[in-house]
Protein backbone atom coordinates (compact mmCIF):
# COMPACT_ATOMS: atom_id res chain seq x y z
CA UNK A 1 0.00 0.00 0.00
CA UNK A 2 1.18 3.49 -0.80
CA UNK A 3 2.10 5.64 2.17
CA UNK A 4 -0.33 8.48 2.91
CA UNK A 5 2.52 11.00 2.90
CA UNK A 6 5.90 10.51 1.33
CA UNK A 7 8.61 13.11 1.32
CA UNK A 8 11.67 12.61 -0.85
CA UNK A 9 14.82 14.67 -0.65
CA UNK A 10 12.93 17.80 0.35
CA UNK A 11 15.12 20.91 0.42
CA UNK A 12 14.31 24.57 0.95
CA UNK A 13 16.85 27.34 0.83
CA UNK A 14 16.12 30.99 1.47
CA UNK A 15 18.34 33.73 0.08
CA UNK A 16 20.01 35.96 2.64
CA UNK A 17 20.12 39.59 1.64
CA UNK A 18 22.21 42.57 2.50
CA UNK A 19 20.57 45.72 3.87
CA UNK A 20 20.24 46.92 0.27
CA UNK A 21 18.40 43.82 -0.88
CA UNK A 22 21.27 42.20 -2.76
CA UNK A 23 21.40 38.44 -2.39
CA UNK A 24 24.51 37.61 -0.41
CA UNK A 25 24.12 33.90 0.12
CA UNK A 26 21.56 31.36 1.15
CA UNK A 27 20.44 29.57 4.24
CA UNK A 28 19.30 25.96 4.14
CA UNK A 29 16.10 25.76 6.19
CA UNK A 30 15.37 22.17 5.15
CA UNK A 31 18.13 19.94 3.81
CA UNK A 32 17.35 16.73 1.97
CA UNK A 33 14.60 15.50 4.27
CA UNK A 34 12.92 12.18 3.46
CA UNK A 35 10.31 10.26 5.41
CA UNK A 36 7.02 8.48 4.87
CA UNK A 37 3.86 8.04 6.93
CA UNK A 38 1.74 4.96 6.48
CA UNK A 39 -2.03 5.35 6.38
CA UNK A 40 -3.58 5.74 9.83
CA UNK A 41 -0.26 6.34 11.55
CA UNK A 42 1.11 9.26 13.53
CA UNK A 43 4.58 10.52 12.59
CA UNK A 44 6.18 12.95 15.01
CA UNK A 45 8.59 15.61 13.85
CA UNK A 46 10.53 17.00 16.80
CA UNK A 47 12.91 19.90 16.77
CA UNK A 48 13.67 23.24 18.29
CA UNK A 49 13.16 26.68 16.78
CA UNK A 50 15.02 27.01 13.52
CA UNK A 51 15.05 23.28 12.88
CA UNK A 52 12.83 23.62 9.83
CA UNK A 53 9.77 21.82 11.13
CA UNK A 54 7.33 24.61 10.29
CA UNK A 55 8.93 25.09 6.85
CA UNK A 56 8.26 21.41 6.13
CA UNK A 57 4.64 21.84 7.22
CA UNK A 58 4.26 24.91 5.01
CA UNK A 59 5.66 23.05 2.00
CA UNK A 60 3.23 20.17 2.52
CA UNK A 61 0.37 22.66 2.69
CA UNK A 62 1.60 24.36 -0.48
CA UNK A 63 2.24 27.64 1.32
CA UNK A 64 5.95 27.57 0.49
CA UNK A 65 7.49 26.15 -2.68
CA UNK A 66 10.28 23.59 -2.19
CA UNK A 67 13.69 24.33 -3.73
CA UNK A 68 13.99 20.67 -4.64
CA UNK A 69 12.59 17.29 -3.72
CA UNK A 70 9.05 16.02 -3.88
CA UNK A 71 6.00 15.59 -1.68
CA UNK A 72 3.58 12.78 -2.46
CA UNK A 73 0.19 12.54 -0.83
CA UNK A 74 -1.46 9.17 -1.33
CA UNK A 75 1.02 8.46 -4.11
CA UNK A 76 0.40 11.69 -6.04
CA UNK A 77 2.98 14.43 -6.34
CA UNK A 78 1.48 17.69 -5.11
CA UNK A 79 3.72 19.81 -7.34
CA UNK A 80 1.09 20.56 -9.99
CA UNK A 81 -1.83 20.81 -7.56
CA UNK A 82 -0.83 23.52 -5.16
CA UNK A 83 -3.75 25.80 -4.40
CA UNK A 84 -6.28 23.47 -5.99
CA UNK A 85 -9.33 21.99 -4.29
CA UNK A 86 -7.92 18.51 -4.84
CA UNK A 87 -4.90 19.34 -2.70
CA UNK A 88 -6.94 21.06 0.00
CA UNK A 89 -9.34 18.15 0.18
CA UNK A 90 -6.52 15.73 0.99
CA UNK A 91 -4.50 17.65 3.55
CA UNK A 92 -5.43 20.24 6.15
CA UNK A 93 -3.59 21.83 9.01
CA UNK A 94 -4.25 22.69 12.65
CA UNK A 95 -2.15 25.63 13.81
CA UNK A 96 -0.41 26.25 17.08
CA UNK A 97 -2.27 29.21 18.46
CA UNK A 98 -6.06 28.95 18.08
CA UNK A 99 -6.36 32.51 19.40
CA UNK A 100 -4.57 33.73 16.29
CA UNK A 101 -5.77 31.23 13.70
CA UNK A 102 -9.48 31.96 14.17
CA UNK A 103 -10.86 35.21 12.79
CA UNK A 104 -12.19 37.16 15.80
CA UNK A 105 -14.97 38.69 13.69
CA UNK A 106 -16.38 35.38 12.53
CA UNK A 107 -18.65 33.15 14.55
CA UNK A 108 -17.67 29.51 14.97
CA UNK A 109 -20.13 28.54 12.22
CA UNK A 110 -18.73 31.16 9.85
CA UNK A 111 -15.15 30.00 10.48
CA UNK A 112 -16.03 26.39 9.83
CA UNK A 113 -17.98 27.40 6.70
CA UNK A 114 -14.92 29.00 5.05
CA UNK A 115 -13.42 25.74 3.72
CA UNK A 116 -16.92 24.47 2.85
CA UNK A 117 -17.57 27.51 0.67
CA UNK A 118 -14.10 27.32 -0.87
CA UNK A 119 -14.73 23.70 -1.82
CA UNK A 120 -18.16 24.36 -3.27
CA UNK A 121 -20.11 22.51 -0.60
CA UNK A 122 -23.85 23.03 -1.27
CA UNK A 123 -25.04 26.01 0.77
CA UNK A 124 -28.23 24.27 1.87
CA UNK A 125 -26.24 21.45 3.43
CA UNK A 126 -23.82 23.66 5.31
CA UNK A 127 -25.74 23.98 8.62
CA UNK A 128 -26.07 20.20 8.79
CA UNK A 129 -22.36 19.68 8.09
CA UNK A 130 -21.37 22.32 10.67
CA UNK A 131 -23.51 20.63 13.34
CA UNK A 132 -21.98 17.30 12.43
CA UNK A 133 -18.46 18.75 12.76
CA UNK A 134 -19.25 20.32 16.13
CA UNK A 135 -20.51 16.91 17.30
CA UNK A 136 -17.26 15.36 16.12
CA UNK A 137 -15.14 17.71 18.19
CA UNK A 138 -17.55 17.39 21.12
CA UNK A 139 -18.80 20.94 21.22
CA UNK A 140 -22.47 21.69 21.77
CA UNK A 141 -24.27 22.92 18.67
CA UNK A 142 -25.04 26.20 20.41
CA UNK A 143 -21.35 27.06 20.02
CA UNK A 144 -21.99 27.69 16.31
CA UNK A 145 -23.20 31.22 17.02
CA UNK A 146 -20.39 32.18 19.41
CA UNK A 147 -17.31 34.26 18.72
CA UNK A 148 -13.74 33.12 19.51
CA UNK A 149 -13.42 35.49 22.48
CA UNK A 150 -16.30 33.67 24.16
CA UNK A 151 -14.42 30.36 24.03
CA UNK A 152 -11.66 28.89 26.18
CA UNK A 153 -8.32 27.90 24.62
CA UNK A 154 -9.30 24.24 24.42
CA UNK A 155 -12.67 25.08 22.84
CA UNK A 156 -10.98 27.30 20.25
CA UNK A 157 -8.61 24.49 19.32
CA UNK A 158 -11.61 22.16 18.91
CA UNK A 159 -13.13 24.68 16.49
CA UNK A 160 -9.82 24.81 14.59
CA UNK A 161 -9.88 20.99 14.38
CA UNK A 162 -13.50 21.04 13.16
CA UNK A 163 -12.55 23.57 10.48
CA UNK A 164 -9.61 21.42 9.37
CA UNK A 165 -11.90 18.38 9.12
CA UNK A 166 -14.68 20.21 7.25
CA UNK A 167 -13.64 19.02 3.80
CA UNK A 168 -12.85 15.49 5.07
CA UNK A 169 -9.08 15.44 4.47
CA UNK A 170 -7.13 12.19 4.78
CA UNK A 171 -4.01 13.78 6.22
CA UNK A 172 -3.82 16.32 9.05
CA UNK A 173 -0.72 18.39 9.79
CA UNK A 174 -0.72 19.29 13.48
CA UNK A 175 1.72 22.12 14.19
CA UNK A 176 2.18 22.24 17.99
CA UNK A 177 -1.58 21.85 18.44
CA UNK A 178 -1.54 21.93 22.25
CA UNK A 179 1.47 24.04 23.14
CA UNK A 180 -0.75 27.01 24.06
CA UNK A 181 -2.99 24.89 26.31
CA UNK A 182 -2.93 23.84 29.97
CA UNK A 183 -1.81 20.29 30.57
CA UNK A 184 -5.26 18.97 31.55
CA UNK A 185 -6.82 20.60 28.48
CA UNK A 186 -3.99 19.19 26.36
CA UNK A 187 -4.84 15.67 27.51
CA UNK A 188 -8.46 16.07 26.39
CA UNK A 189 -7.48 17.52 22.99
CA UNK A 190 -5.08 14.59 22.48
CA UNK A 191 -7.93 12.20 23.40
CA UNK A 192 -10.12 13.89 20.80
CA UNK A 193 -7.44 13.73 18.08
CA UNK A 194 -6.83 10.06 18.82
CA UNK A 195 -10.56 9.24 18.68
CA UNK A 196 -11.01 11.19 15.44
CA UNK A 197 -7.95 9.55 13.91
CA UNK A 198 -9.47 6.13 14.51
CA UNK A 199 -13.02 7.03 13.55
CA UNK A 200 -12.11 8.84 10.33
CA UNK A 201 -9.02 6.81 9.40
CA UNK A 202 -6.83 9.92 9.52
CA UNK A 203 -3.07 10.11 9.16
CA UNK A 204 -1.23 12.67 11.28
CA UNK A 205 1.99 14.56 10.86
CA UNK A 206 2.54 15.78 14.41
CA UNK A 207 5.00 18.63 14.81
CA UNK A 208 6.08 19.42 18.35
CA UNK A 209 8.94 20.39 20.60
CA UNK A 210 7.34 18.45 23.47
CA UNK A 211 9.14 15.12 23.54
CA UNK A 212 7.06 13.67 26.38
CA UNK A 213 3.89 14.28 24.41
CA UNK A 214 5.46 12.86 21.26
CA UNK A 215 6.49 9.71 23.10
CA UNK A 216 2.83 9.03 23.85
CA UNK A 217 1.21 10.03 20.56
CA UNK A 218 3.49 9.19 17.63
CA UNK A 219 4.36 5.69 16.42
CA UNK A 220 7.44 6.94 14.60
CA UNK A 221 9.52 10.05 15.13
CA UNK A 222 12.08 12.08 13.26
CA UNK A 223 14.45 14.40 15.10
CA UNK A 224 15.21 17.56 13.13
CA UNK A 225 18.32 19.61 13.68
CA UNK A 226 19.19 22.56 11.44
CA UNK A 227 16.98 21.30 8.65
CA UNK A 228 18.18 17.70 8.68
CA UNK A 229 16.61 14.60 10.15
CA UNK A 230 19.45 13.40 12.35
CA UNK A 231 17.61 10.38 13.72
CA UNK A 232 14.39 8.57 12.93
CA UNK A 233 12.71 5.35 13.90
CA UNK A 234 10.01 3.72 16.01
CA UNK A 235 9.23 6.04 18.91
CA UNK A 236 10.11 3.63 21.76
CA UNK A 237 13.43 2.72 20.11
CA UNK A 238 14.50 6.33 19.55
CA UNK A 239 13.54 7.31 23.11
CA UNK A 240 15.09 4.31 24.80
CA UNK A 241 18.24 4.06 22.71
CA UNK A 242 18.94 7.46 21.18
CA UNK A 243 21.93 7.25 18.86
CA UNK A 244 22.58 10.82 17.85
CA UNK A 245 24.06 13.29 20.33
CA UNK A 246 21.44 15.87 19.53
CA UNK A 247 18.62 13.45 20.34
CA UNK A 248 20.41 12.63 23.59
CA UNK A 249 20.73 16.32 24.45
CA UNK A 250 17.04 16.94 23.74
CA UNK A 251 15.98 14.00 25.91
CA UNK A 252 18.33 15.06 28.70
CA UNK A 253 16.77 18.54 28.71
CA UNK A 254 13.15 17.50 29.31
CA UNK A 255 11.91 18.36 32.82
CA UNK A 256 10.34 15.17 34.15
CA UNK A 257 8.20 14.20 37.14
CA UNK A 258 9.37 10.72 38.13
CA UNK A 259 12.53 8.80 38.94
CA UNK A 260 11.79 6.33 36.13
CA UNK A 261 11.82 9.11 33.56
CA UNK A 262 14.92 10.59 35.10
CA UNK A 263 16.70 7.27 34.73
CA UNK A 264 15.80 7.29 31.06
CA UNK A 265 17.44 10.61 30.33
CA UNK A 266 20.90 10.31 28.80
CA UNK A 267 23.79 11.80 30.76
CA UNK A 268 25.27 14.75 28.91
CA UNK A 269 28.77 15.95 29.82
CA UNK A 270 28.78 19.49 31.23
CA UNK A 271 30.98 22.05 29.51
CA UNK A 272 32.25 24.83 31.82
CA UNK A 273 29.73 23.72 34.43
CA UNK A 274 26.85 24.20 32.02
CA UNK A 275 24.58 22.03 29.96
CA UNK A 276 26.17 22.53 26.52
CA UNK A 277 24.33 23.98 23.56
CA UNK A 278 23.72 21.56 20.70
CA UNK A 279 26.39 23.33 18.66
CA UNK A 280 29.00 22.93 21.36
CA UNK A 281 28.14 19.36 22.15
CA UNK A 282 28.34 18.28 18.53
CA UNK A 283 31.58 20.21 18.05
CA UNK A 284 33.03 18.57 21.16
CA UNK A 285 32.36 15.13 19.81
CA UNK A 286 33.86 16.22 16.51
CA UNK A 287 31.10 14.32 14.92
CA UNK A 288 29.77 14.55 11.45
CA UNK A 289 27.01 12.08 12.05
CA UNK A 290 24.93 11.84 8.92
CA UNK A 291 21.30 11.07 8.95
CA UNK A 292 20.19 7.64 10.01
CA UNK A 293 18.11 6.07 7.31
CA UNK A 294 14.86 4.51 8.46
CA UNK B 1 7.98 34.82 62.00
CA UNK B 2 10.73 32.55 60.75
CA UNK B 3 10.03 32.70 57.02
CA UNK B 4 11.66 35.38 54.89
CA UNK B 5 8.40 35.83 52.99
CA UNK B 6 5.10 34.85 54.50
CA UNK B 7 1.72 35.30 52.85
CA UNK B 8 -1.18 34.93 55.33
CA UNK B 9 -4.79 34.41 54.26
CA UNK B 10 -4.49 36.68 51.26
CA UNK B 11 -7.78 37.40 49.51
CA UNK B 12 -8.07 39.45 46.35
CA UNK B 13 -11.06 40.36 44.23
CA UNK B 14 -11.29 42.00 40.84
CA UNK B 15 -14.11 44.28 39.77
CA UNK B 16 -14.65 44.76 36.05
CA UNK B 17 -17.78 46.02 34.29
CA UNK B 18 -19.52 46.17 37.67
CA UNK B 19 -18.97 42.48 38.32
CA UNK B 20 -16.81 41.26 41.15
CA UNK B 21 -14.81 38.04 41.01
CA UNK B 22 -13.02 36.50 43.97
CA UNK B 23 -9.60 35.71 42.49
CA UNK B 24 -7.65 34.68 45.58
CA UNK B 25 -9.22 33.12 48.65
CA UNK B 26 -7.21 32.84 51.85
CA UNK B 27 -3.93 32.04 50.17
CA UNK B 28 -1.12 31.32 52.63
CA UNK B 29 2.43 30.37 51.79
CA UNK B 30 5.89 30.63 53.31
CA UNK B 31 9.28 31.08 51.70
CA UNK B 32 11.99 30.50 54.32
CA UNK B 33 15.40 32.07 53.78
CA UNK B 34 17.63 30.03 51.40
CA UNK B 35 14.67 27.76 50.50
CA UNK B 36 13.49 26.80 47.03
CA UNK B 37 9.72 26.93 46.88
CA UNK B 38 7.43 26.36 43.91
CA UNK B 39 3.95 27.69 43.27
CA UNK B 40 2.26 25.63 40.57
CA UNK B 41 -1.09 26.03 38.88
CA UNK B 42 -2.80 26.18 35.52
CA UNK B 43 -3.94 29.37 33.85
CA UNK B 44 -6.47 31.21 35.97
CA UNK B 45 -5.35 29.51 39.19
CA UNK B 46 -4.20 32.79 40.76
CA UNK B 47 -0.46 32.16 40.82
CA UNK B 48 0.39 35.32 38.89
CA UNK B 49 -2.00 37.45 40.98
CA UNK B 50 -0.30 36.08 44.11
CA UNK B 51 3.09 37.04 42.68
CA UNK B 52 1.87 40.51 41.75
CA UNK B 53 0.41 41.06 45.20
CA UNK B 54 3.75 40.09 46.76
CA UNK B 55 5.67 42.43 44.47
CA UNK B 56 3.14 45.25 44.91
CA UNK B 57 2.36 45.26 41.20
CA UNK B 58 -1.43 44.75 41.43
CA UNK B 59 -3.34 47.62 39.87
CA UNK B 60 -5.92 48.76 42.37
CA UNK B 61 -8.58 49.12 41.04
CA UNK B 62 -9.57 46.80 39.32
CA UNK B 63 -7.97 44.60 41.99
CA UNK B 64 -8.75 44.95 45.67
CA UNK B 65 -7.00 43.15 48.50
CA UNK B 66 -9.86 42.22 50.78
CA UNK B 67 -7.92 40.49 53.51
CA UNK B 68 -4.66 39.03 54.70
CA UNK B 69 -1.07 40.06 55.22
CA UNK B 70 2.20 39.67 53.34
CA UNK B 71 5.21 39.68 55.65
CA UNK B 72 8.71 40.21 54.35
CA UNK B 73 11.36 39.84 57.01
CA UNK B 74 8.69 40.44 59.66
CA UNK B 75 7.21 43.62 58.13
CA UNK B 76 3.71 43.62 56.65
CA UNK B 77 4.12 44.86 53.08
CA UNK B 78 0.44 45.73 52.79
CA UNK B 79 0.58 48.33 55.56
CA UNK B 80 3.97 49.70 54.56
CA UNK B 81 4.19 53.24 53.20
CA UNK B 82 4.61 53.34 49.43
CA UNK B 83 8.19 54.59 49.51
CA UNK B 84 9.27 51.86 51.93
CA UNK B 85 7.55 49.31 49.76
CA UNK B 86 9.26 50.56 46.63
CA UNK B 87 12.59 50.51 48.42
CA UNK B 88 12.27 46.75 48.91
CA UNK B 89 11.40 46.02 45.30
CA UNK B 90 14.42 45.07 43.23
CA UNK B 91 16.67 45.26 46.26
CA UNK B 92 15.38 42.83 48.87
CA UNK B 93 13.20 40.90 46.45
CA UNK B 94 13.60 40.71 42.68
CA UNK B 95 11.57 39.32 39.83
CA UNK B 96 12.75 37.25 36.91
CA UNK B 97 10.14 37.74 34.24
CA UNK B 98 8.80 35.18 31.83
CA UNK B 99 9.14 36.67 28.41
CA UNK B 100 12.64 37.83 27.55
CA UNK B 101 11.38 39.24 24.27
CA UNK B 102 8.98 41.76 25.77
CA UNK B 103 10.64 42.52 29.11
CA UNK B 104 13.58 44.35 27.59
CA UNK B 105 13.40 47.77 25.97
CA UNK B 106 14.44 47.40 22.32
CA UNK B 107 15.91 50.89 21.95
CA UNK B 108 18.43 50.82 24.82
CA UNK B 109 21.56 48.73 25.19
CA UNK B 110 21.77 46.12 27.93
CA UNK B 111 24.30 48.35 29.72
CA UNK B 112 21.86 51.30 29.64
CA UNK B 113 19.01 49.22 31.02
CA UNK B 114 21.02 47.47 33.71
CA UNK B 115 22.80 50.69 34.66
CA UNK B 116 19.47 52.47 35.14
CA UNK B 117 18.15 49.69 37.36
CA UNK B 118 21.30 49.82 39.45
CA UNK B 119 21.23 53.60 39.71
CA UNK B 120 17.71 53.61 41.12
CA UNK B 121 18.40 50.64 43.38
CA UNK B 122 21.45 52.46 44.76
CA UNK B 123 19.40 55.60 45.30
CA UNK B 124 16.75 53.67 47.23
CA UNK B 125 19.41 52.07 49.38
CA UNK B 126 21.22 55.38 49.90
CA UNK B 127 24.35 54.02 48.22
CA UNK B 128 26.66 56.14 46.13
CA UNK B 129 28.32 54.64 43.07
CA UNK B 130 29.68 56.42 40.01
CA UNK B 131 28.97 55.40 36.44
CA UNK B 132 32.23 53.49 36.08
CA UNK B 133 31.60 51.43 39.21
CA UNK B 134 28.08 50.78 38.03
CA UNK B 135 29.39 49.39 34.72
CA UNK B 136 31.87 47.24 36.61
CA UNK B 137 29.00 45.82 38.66
CA UNK B 138 26.93 45.20 35.49
CA UNK B 139 29.80 43.24 33.94
CA UNK B 140 30.36 41.33 37.17
CA UNK B 141 26.71 40.22 37.29
CA UNK B 142 26.67 39.31 33.59
CA UNK B 143 29.66 37.08 34.27
CA UNK B 144 27.79 35.51 37.19
CA UNK B 145 25.01 34.41 34.82
CA UNK B 146 27.79 32.79 32.79
CA UNK B 147 27.83 35.21 29.89
CA UNK B 148 31.11 35.07 28.16
CA UNK B 149 32.29 38.47 26.98
CA UNK B 150 30.14 40.57 29.37
CA UNK B 151 31.51 43.77 27.79
CA UNK B 152 30.24 42.82 24.37
CA UNK B 153 26.86 41.69 25.72
CA UNK B 154 26.34 44.87 27.71
CA UNK B 155 27.01 46.99 24.63
CA UNK B 156 24.40 45.02 22.66
CA UNK B 157 20.79 45.85 21.97
CA UNK B 158 18.26 43.13 22.91
CA UNK B 159 17.66 42.20 19.27
CA UNK B 160 21.32 41.23 18.93
CA UNK B 161 20.98 38.52 21.61
CA UNK B 162 19.42 35.07 21.43
CA UNK B 163 16.39 34.18 23.57
CA UNK B 164 18.53 32.29 26.06
CA UNK B 165 20.94 35.22 26.39
CA UNK B 166 18.05 37.64 26.93
CA UNK B 167 16.72 35.40 29.68
CA UNK B 168 20.19 35.46 31.25
CA UNK B 169 20.15 39.26 31.08
CA UNK B 170 16.81 39.27 32.94
CA UNK B 171 18.30 37.04 35.63
CA UNK B 172 21.33 39.32 35.84
CA UNK B 173 19.02 42.33 36.24
CA UNK B 174 17.29 40.62 39.15
CA UNK B 175 20.64 39.92 40.81
CA UNK B 176 22.06 43.45 40.43
CA UNK B 177 21.41 44.61 43.96
CA UNK B 178 21.87 41.28 45.69
CA UNK B 179 18.33 40.49 46.77
CA UNK B 180 17.64 37.79 49.37
CA UNK B 181 14.57 36.57 47.51
CA UNK B 182 14.18 35.82 43.82
CA UNK B 183 10.70 35.41 42.38
CA UNK B 184 10.80 33.68 39.01
CA UNK B 185 7.67 33.73 36.84
CA UNK B 186 7.84 30.85 34.36
CA UNK B 187 11.46 31.44 33.38
CA UNK B 188 12.41 29.67 30.20
CA UNK B 189 8.85 28.89 29.16
CA UNK B 190 9.30 30.89 25.96
CA UNK B 191 12.56 29.11 25.14
CA UNK B 192 13.60 25.88 23.45
CA UNK B 193 13.85 22.85 25.68
CA UNK B 194 17.66 22.70 25.69
CA UNK B 195 17.91 26.43 26.45
CA UNK B 196 15.28 26.08 29.16
CA UNK B 197 17.31 23.31 30.77
CA UNK B 198 20.37 25.60 30.79
CA UNK B 199 18.41 28.48 32.36
CA UNK B 200 16.88 26.29 35.06
CA UNK B 201 20.26 24.87 35.93
CA UNK B 202 21.78 28.35 36.06
CA UNK B 203 19.00 29.58 38.37
CA UNK B 204 19.42 26.56 40.63
CA UNK B 205 23.21 27.03 40.80
CA UNK B 206 22.91 30.76 41.53
CA UNK B 207 20.33 30.23 44.23
CA UNK B 208 22.32 27.55 46.04
CA UNK B 209 25.73 29.22 45.63
CA UNK B 210 24.52 32.62 46.77
CA UNK B 211 22.12 31.36 49.43
CA UNK B 212 19.08 33.04 47.88
CA UNK B 213 15.50 32.11 48.52
CA UNK B 214 13.60 31.20 45.34
CA UNK B 215 9.88 31.33 44.67
CA UNK B 216 9.37 29.56 41.35
CA UNK B 217 6.01 30.25 39.72
CA UNK B 218 5.22 27.74 37.00
CA UNK B 219 2.58 25.63 35.31
CA UNK B 220 5.08 22.86 34.59
CA UNK B 221 5.26 20.02 37.09
CA UNK B 222 8.61 18.93 35.68
CA UNK B 223 10.04 22.35 36.50
CA UNK B 224 8.60 22.05 40.02
CA UNK B 225 10.35 18.76 40.55
CA UNK B 226 13.67 20.02 39.23
CA UNK B 227 13.85 23.36 41.01
CA UNK B 228 12.05 23.15 44.35
CA UNK B 229 12.06 21.28 47.62
CA UNK B 230 8.61 22.39 48.76
CA UNK B 231 5.57 23.11 46.62
CA UNK B 232 2.18 24.83 46.81
CA UNK B 233 -0.50 23.76 44.33
CA UNK B 234 -3.08 26.38 43.39
CA UNK B 235 -6.46 25.92 41.75
CA UNK B 236 -9.23 28.48 41.33
CA UNK B 237 -7.66 30.99 43.69
CA UNK B 238 -6.95 28.61 46.55
CA UNK B 239 -3.97 26.62 47.72
CA UNK B 240 -5.35 23.11 47.38
CA UNK B 241 -2.26 21.24 48.50
CA UNK B 242 1.19 21.89 49.94
CA UNK B 243 3.93 19.35 50.54
CA UNK B 244 7.59 18.51 50.21
CA UNK B 245 8.13 18.24 46.46
CA UNK B 246 9.14 14.57 46.60
CA UNK B 247 6.09 13.76 48.72
CA UNK B 248 3.73 15.58 46.37
CA UNK B 249 4.78 13.43 43.43
CA UNK B 250 4.97 10.21 45.43
CA UNK B 251 1.73 10.65 47.29
CA UNK B 252 -0.55 13.45 46.07
CA UNK B 253 -3.51 14.06 48.38
CA UNK B 254 -5.99 16.33 46.65
CA UNK B 255 -8.03 15.16 43.69
CA UNK B 256 -6.89 18.20 41.74
CA UNK B 257 -3.18 17.41 42.20
CA UNK B 258 -3.83 13.79 41.29
CA UNK B 259 -5.59 14.77 38.06
CA UNK B 260 -2.86 17.28 37.22
CA UNK B 261 -0.10 14.69 37.66
CA UNK B 262 -2.10 12.13 35.68
CA UNK B 263 -2.45 14.57 32.77
CA UNK B 264 1.32 14.98 32.31
CA UNK B 265 2.64 12.84 29.45
CA UNK B 266 5.63 10.75 30.53
CA UNK B 267 8.92 10.36 28.76
CA UNK B 268 8.66 6.66 29.53
CA UNK B 269 5.40 6.41 27.58
CA UNK B 270 2.37 4.56 28.80
CA UNK B 271 -0.30 7.22 28.25
CA UNK B 272 -3.16 5.90 26.18
CA UNK B 273 -4.91 8.76 24.48
CA UNK B 274 -8.44 8.30 23.20
CA UNK B 275 -11.69 7.61 25.00
CA UNK B 276 -12.69 4.55 23.01
CA UNK B 277 -10.60 1.41 22.85
CA UNK B 278 -9.72 0.43 19.29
Amino acid sequence: MKPMLEIRGLTKTFPTRSAFGRATGEVKAVANVSFAIERGQVYGLAGESGSGKSTIARMIMGLTRPTSGSILIDGQDIAGQIGTRAHGARVQMVFQNPGASLNPRRTVAQSIAVPLVAHGFPRADQPRRISELLDMVQLQRAFAQRYPHELSGGQKQRVAIARALAVAPRLLVLDEPTSALDVSVQARVMDLLTDLGRALDLTFLFISHDLSLMRNFAQRVGILYLGEIVETGETPAVFEHPLHDYTRLLLASVPVISAEEEAMRPIIPLIDGEIPTAEKLLALRGQTQGKVTP
Amino acid sequence: MSALLSVRDLSVEFTTYGQTAQVLQNVSLDVPAHAQIALVGESGSGKTVTMKAIMGLLRQPPARITGGQIFYDGRDLLTLADRDRVALRGTAMSMVFQDPMSSLNPVFTIADQMGTILKYADRRLGRVRNARDRMARVHEVLAQVRMREPERVSASYPIMLSGGMRQRVLIAMALLSEPALLIADEPGTALDVTTQAQILRLLKDLVTQRGLALLMITHNLGVVRETSSYVYVMNKGRVVEQAETATLFANPQSDYTKSLIAAVPRLTGGTRYGTVTP
